[in-house]
């Protein structure tokens, strides 16, 4: 029955699924309980320029999109913060720009763009070993400055207001948690495409957020829930023989969706029965 | 003597739109409670932002111990309105009042057991300490206001400001409340924004009144023609059954 795990590919699918969960697993709690959901979004989508980028200048795509999204990251956090007009509709044109500038980049490159589709939309069966390499690389990363960071980002995200008066550099740590965040999402290219980053970034940590009030507790659960789901979702594709990223999403959904009907379920028993 | 306050000629502008004018304080005693009374949109919270360094104000000086605010970071304690607050946040009693030492502990480094030390007496203080694994959603909102204020105790501060500390509480928890900044204001200069008269009337030592322009006249007694300025319309404060009155006696105009 497990026979497929012999290929090479699944090999690199289910490690690939694993250094996700663990980068959105962690990084999505920032994002989940700071609320910034859109704003990570809009990083993942504007993103898009520099797979373009990658295309135009003959390079690996993902070394496009990597500088792109720091870019976007600390373009958005300035813009969204200083600017005159409202915070979403900062992000909103900003997530169009850098979707607009990888279509034309795209449509410059000479000939035709391989596998375009997977940038957008995720093959996780399709990712080389070489990018397993860089999804490691930027997962030591992202947890290296969680641990080094962990206070000051638990402040932040609780009370932005009460963490400049404490003399913290509020600002430049919001706009590092936001590279932190880009860097995950590049993680998360290869697994859903930029199109589905974001449920990623928020399914497993909505979940994990009802089973604990400890910020720890729930990165680690959400690492948990990542991992299962998306091997589970990864079985799936290959069994059905549909596509992965939006197999492990459907998953996703559906557990959250159970879980919270099932919670809500089990609360009622208890209030009626109490 | 250092000065705890010192605001010389400060102007805040929100746009077009002059939030605080001229205003020129001086708080010097290092120990007692000033309330500060206005009218909402009177500029009561920003005029603690500006001593928090949080607002710059377009002219005029802030010092704080001689220091501007920036400097003195470690020595200022702070309450906010904790409305719009999301307390189902995944944080305990006890973290959030640790991440009153940040200013201490420094950026990059793990807390102390000094910080956990001040984090444990400041939480004994508001008598919270036994809650101190809690989240902070599942406490009632006087306990939670009390956690706020051990946040802002665990800065070990000589300046503590509070800015509506009584709005949401009822009648009991503002009592509580009130007697525990009594015991405060022994040590250190405590500052409360409010607009709750009746409870100036008997705890607080002093009162500033603010809209737009501050009058305050270093006393615990306001002239009828100031509070009336401030409010912009005729005020009637009614003290019965309370030991001292915030009013001078005034005659009826009428």
């Amino acid at each position: 029955m497990f026979d497929f795990l012999q290929y090479n590919f699944i090999q690199n699918a289910l490690a690939a699924a694993v250094l996700a969960s663990i980068a959105c697993g962690i990084i999505g709690v920032y994002v989940v309980v700071k609320k910034i959901v859109f704003i990570s979004g809009g990083i993942a989508h504007a993103s898009f320029g520099g797979v373009g980028l990658g295309y135009y200048l003959g390079i690996n795509p993902m070394f496009g999109v990597l500088p792109f999204s720091l870019l976007s990251a600390l373009v958005m956090g300035t813009v969204s913060k200083k600017s005159k007009i409202p915070e979403d509709s900062a992000i909103g044109i900003l997530w169009s720009l850098g979707m607009a500038l990888g279509i034309i980049f795209v449509y410059l490159t000479p000939g035709y763009a391989p596998d375009l589709m997977t940038y957008l939309f995720g093959n996780i069966l399709t990712v080389p070993y070489s990018d397993l390499y860089f999804m490691l690389a930027l997962d030591v990363v992202i947890v290296g400055a969680v641990y080094l960071l962990y206070k000051e980002f638990l402040t932040l995200c609780f009370d932005e207001e009460f963490t400049t008066v404490q003399g913290l550099p509020t600002e430049k740590l919001y706009l590092f948690l936001l590279c932190i965040i880009a860097l995950t999402i590049v993680v998360l290219i290869k697994v859903v495409g930029i199109i589905l980053v974001i449920a990623l970034l928020t399914i497993p940590a909505s979940l994990s957020r009802k089973f604990t009030y400890n910020l720890k507790r729930m990165m680690l659960i959400s690492i948990a829930f990542g991992t299962v789901i998306s091997v589970t979702g990864i079985g799936l594709s290959y069994a059905l023989d549909v596509p992965s990223g939006a197999t492990i999403i459907l998953v996703l959904s559906l557990v959250y969706g159970v879980a919270s009907f099932g919670m809500e379920i089990l609360e009622n028993i208890k209030n009626s029965g109490a | 003597m250092e000065k705890v306050i010192e605001l010389k000629d400060v102007w805040v502008r929100y746009g077009t739109q002059t939030i605080l004018e001229a205003i020129n304080f001086e708080l010097k005693e290092p120990n007692g409670l000033l309330g500060i009374i206005g009218p909402n949109g009177g500029g009561k919270t920003t005029f603690l932002k500006v001593l928090l360094g949080l607002l710059k104000p377009y002219r005029g000086n802030v010092k704080l111990f001689g220091k501007p605010p920036e400097k003195s970071r470690e020595l200022v304690g702070y309450v906010p309105q904790y409305k719009g607050f999301d307390f189902d946040f995944p944080i305990s009693v006890w973290e959030v009042v640790l991440t009153g030492r940040m200013s201490h502990t420094g950026f990059l480094k793990k807390f102390r057991e000094e910080d956990k030390k001040a984090a444990e007496e400041a939480l004994k203080t508001v008598e919270m300490f036994q809650y101190r694994d809690r989240q902070i959603g599942q406490l009632s909102g006087g306990q939670r206001q009390r956690v706020f204020i051990a946040r802002a105790l665990a800065t070990n501060p000589k300046l503590l400001l509070l800015d509506e500390p009584n709005s949401g509480l009822d009648p009991h928890m503002q009592d509580e409340l009130y007697r525990l900044l009594s015991r405060l204001k022994q040590e250190m200069a405590v500052i409360m924004v409010t607009h709750d008269l009746s409870a100036v009337s008997v705890y607080v030592d002093k009162i500033a009144c603010l809209n737009r322009t501050l009058h305050y006249h270093n006393s615990r007694e306001i002239p009828v023609e100031d509070l009336e300025a401030t409010y912009q319309c005729p005020v009637e404060l009614i003290a019965h059954g309370i030991p001292h009155r915030v009013l001078k006696n005034h005659e009826e105009n009428s």
